[in-house]
């Protein structure tokens, strides 16, 4: 009987194993930056050109630091979510504007000027919000994705919950699903706006 | 040895040549051909490094958007006169260990790195052990004074085997 027992322990621990080796998320790499201050950068509003925003901008609030794309179809699934959330009022929600021209596959940004890159930037990405409704404090864009990349971005949408003292304490990668909403960012930031 | 020897060069030439070099425009990639040193060290930087996106593949081979800004980030770093050691602590600073084909050495990775062994060398000792104890359990079976006796009287009554014609 034990002869029998031994394999059949040992391919039960190989079963679950797999088990949740197959129900993990490769895509989902945890973040180094959980816990670290947010990177600073200073970018320019889309709504007010030639007037940029900052992280410490946001200092003593809690709010929410969402990546996002006209082109990027995951945001387009995502975004009812942000409408709804923000009309309830929870969270100053900034959004991140990321590559809008040079991310969409369809256009040579190359061959933009970058004047050119700015204005079709501002009118794609305000096009979007106007036809899908405009969840965000205010917008910032990242043409060129170099703050994307302090912010370890690497999949659009990515959303991070920023703590009074601009700490990240939460990274959502792919779009924000209504339980992580409720399960997740919501108690941990009234958990957040607690604190002192 | 010879690749080594091939890095240090490259890392030599790059040393040199850093400081000439004009710091990249932002957003504009440097053409190939500009440094080939720098694009030699980039190379062999970004083959160590993970893509996020296609994550099977490194940041030298992918064509993934964002392997090309990262390539367009790390060398900048190179130009700027970074390390190898600083442009990968720059490049897990932002995305993890995970972009490092070759994990480090930690507590959290001990598993990892030594598992393997540990497995090995679990299943020598098993094997060892099972083999002495089958040696001492495999003994020459005894006949007591009863069966030999019932043996012969078999043997004395079976006529001899007729022999083989061939």
């Amino acid at each position: 009987m034990k002869r029998f027992l031994i394999p059949l322990g040992l391919f039960l621990t190989l079963v679950v194993f797999l088990a949740i080796g197959l129900n993990r998320d490769p895509h989902e790499v945890p973040s180094p930056l959980v816990g670290k201050p947010a990177p600073a950068f200073s970018l320019e509003k889309l709504a007010e050109p030639g007037k940029t925003f900052s992280p410490a901008d946001m200092q003593g609030q809690v709010w929410l630091l969402n990546v996002w794309a006209s082109w990027c179809v995951s945001c387009r699934a995502e975004h009812p979510l942000l409408v709804a959330f923000s009309k309830q009022g929870g969270l100053p929600i900034v959004g991140l504007n990321y590559k809008e021209v040079r991310g969409d596959g369809g256009i040579d940004a190359k061959k933009l000027s970058p004047a050119d890159e700015t204005s079709l930037t501002r009118q794609r990405a305000g096009a979007w919000l106007s036809q899908h409704g405009d969840p965000y404090t205010l917008s910032v864009l990242d043409m060129d994705g170099r703050v994307g990349i302090d912010y370890g971005v690497y999949g659009v949408p990515e959303t991070y919950l920023i703590d009074k003292k601009g700490v990240i304490r939460f990274k959502q990668i792919g779009p924000i699903t209504p339980e992580a909403l409720e399960k997740k960012i919501l108690p941990l930031a009234r958990q957040l706006a607690a604190e002192s | 040895m010879k690749a080594f020897r091939v890095t240090l060069a490259t890392c030599a030439a790059a040393l040199l040549l850093g400081p000439l070099s004009p710091t990249a425009q932002a957003g504009e990639a440097t053409p190939m051909a500009e440094n080939p040193a720098v694009e030699a060290r980039l190379i062999a930087i970004s083959e160590e490094l993970r893509c996020l996106v296609c994550q099977n593949e490194s940041l030298a081979g992918s064509r993934a958007e964002l392997a090309e800004d990262l390539r367009r980030e790390v060398r900048k770093l190179i130009q700027d006169g970074k390390t190898d050691p600083e442009i990968k602590d720059y490049l897990v600073a932002r995305y993890g260990d995970f972009v490092l084909y070759r994990p480090p050495v930690k507590p959290t990775t001990w598993l990892l790195w030594f598992g393997p062994f540990g497995l090995m060398a679990g299943a020598v000792i098993g094997l060892i052990l099972y083999l002495r104890r089958r040696a001492t359990r495999v003994e020459p079976a005894r006949l007591s004074a009863a069966d030999r006796a019932s043996a012969e009287a078999l043997l004395a009554d079976t006529p001899p085997r007729p022999k083989d014609p061939a």
